[in-house]
């Protein structure tokens, strides 16, 4: 199964599984499945990816200088609140991130889009870090604001079961022989787990928790002010561009490596046929 | 092959709102187990036993802090008012406060409710609200009198997020 359309047109697929060749019938079908080509994915991101790393490098740069020396500190956390600068975008990146894989998941369960499976695979353990990394930099902060390491509220609950759910769906399309068995159980354990994004979000707002309401996304106006709240922006940009740019260069390296298998295979089975 | 598609949607769209449907119940039946702490008024509608320990959260009410002098080899004492603006209730602790524990911070406290009403923590945690500001822009807040930190919270964001701290005198005065 590990030579669907991934695989050159070249010699019979193993296993013939008639059901996900994509012959496009429908025009939605048809609008997707043009982007399920991964012949098309490598050329189209080819192009984009050295555009992409350079965009990311300088946008980080720029969001690292102004964070740790233009920006003022807090009139009470001082210095500490720099970690911010960190902390929130890798918040909004763990929350976003799983957003998309629901998305590609969906995808995957309904079109059998081939590609959203690997993007899948690729995207949970980038975001598993950065949901680490949102968990250990929010607990390096609330130790000298709130005096505490870590409780047991129910954003930073759920937070952390994000990050098992990350965890989770890494391991699980990787326990499976079958390839395409392993996305279907990872994208309905995504699908399932995405009842716990609003949680996350909203989990400050329906309960009391330690951890403060959100500061940006406030319904009159943001709860920061700009000198502290621009470079936030300009960070959390840079690391959205440096997520996708490593979840991309990921998931590329997956199409060649999957292309070179059926190429392995195609001339194996050449071999035992002469 | 629109059939089948069509029906994995249904189904998909199915399982969705039943799963959302089982959280969002699970989520409103153990509504109460989920705060992290009780505010005063919690407390004054429902008083906890001597013997059970809880969160006790809300805001350090002005005036309210009165620490005592340090006795040697012993971690210092304090007494404060935590209050939500309906109701205050006494707390007494001895240790270490986090540094953001003032007048008008919020904190969350661990402990128990003596039968004198008095509140016995063992634990102070400080709540940050989800204001950030540059220290010119709270002091020209301050003095221009349109903030006292220790009454509260700020005022609406609106007023001072854009703020020049550079120049906070003039600038308060035009965003009043």
């Amino acid at each position: 199964m590990d030579a669907r359309p991934l695989s050159p047109p070249a010699g019979p697929t193993p296993s013939g599984a008639p059901r996900n060749d994509p012959p496009a019938t429908a025009g939605g079908a048809r609008s997707l499945h043009r982007f399920a080509n991964p012949g098309r994915f490598l050329r189209l991101t080819d192009a984009l990816m050295p555009w992409l790393w350079a965009a990311a490098i300088l946008v980080t740069g720029i969001g690292a200088a102004w964070a740790l020396f233009l920006s003022p500190a807090d009139w009470q956390q001082g210095e500490t609140v720099r970690i911010m600068h960190v902390h929130v975008p890798m918040a909004w990146l763990a929350m976003g991130g799983y957003t998309g894989l629901g998305i590609l998941s969906i995808m995957s369960l309904i079109w059998r889009h081939p590609l959203a499976d690997l993007t899948a695979r690729e995207l949970s353990p980038v975001g598993a870090a950065v949901t680490a990394l949102c968990l250990a930099t929010g607990s390096l902060w609330g130790k000298p604001m709130w005096g505490t390491w870590w409780v047991w509220d129910a954003r930073l609950t759920s937070v952390l079961v994000l990050f098992f759910l990350w965890l989770g769906h890494a391991a699980l399309v990787r326990a499976f022989d079958d390839m395409e068995r392993g996305a279907r159980a990872g994208a309905i354990l995504a699908l399932v787990g995405l009842v716990n994004v609003p949680i996350v979000k909203f989990s400050v707002d329906w309960w009391n928790t330690l951890h403060q309401p959100a500061s940006v996304t406030r319904i009159d106006a943001p709860g920061m002010h700009v000198d502290l709240l621009y470079p936030l922006l300009v960070n959390a940009l840079g690391f959205s561009l440096l997520f996708g740019a490593v979840v991309l260069a990921r998931t590329r390296s997956a199409v060649m490596e999957r292309r070179v298998r059926a190429l392995q295979t195609a001339r194996a089975r050449r071999a035992e046929a002469a | 092959m629109m059939t089948r598609k069509k029906r994995r949607m249904w189904i998909l769209l199915l399982c969705a709102l039943g799963l959302g449907s089982a959280t969002a119940l699970t989520l409103t039946a153990f509504q109460d187990n989920l705060v992290f702490f009780r505010s005063p008024s919690d407390i004054m509608a429902e008083r906890p036993g001597p013997d059970r320990a809880f969160r006790l959260g809300g805001l350090v009410e002005a005036g309210s802090v009165e620490r005592e002098p340090a006795v040697s080899g012993q971690r210092p004492t304090v007494r404060f008012r935590v209050t939500d603006g309906a109701h205050a209730i006494a707390v007494t602790y001895q240790g270490v406060l986090p540094d953001l524990f003032r007048e008008g911070q919020g904190v969350v406290t661990m402990g128990r409710l003596g039968v004198d009403g008095t509140f016995r923590a063992s634990e102070v945690l400080a709540r940050h609200d989800e204001t950030y500001m540059p220290p010119e822009v709270a002091d020209a807040l301050k003095r221009s009198g349109h903030w006292n930190p220790a009454e509260g919270a700020a005022p609406p964001p609106a007023t001072w997020n854009t703020m020049d701290p550079a120049r906070p005198a003039a600038a308060g005065r035009t965003g009043s």
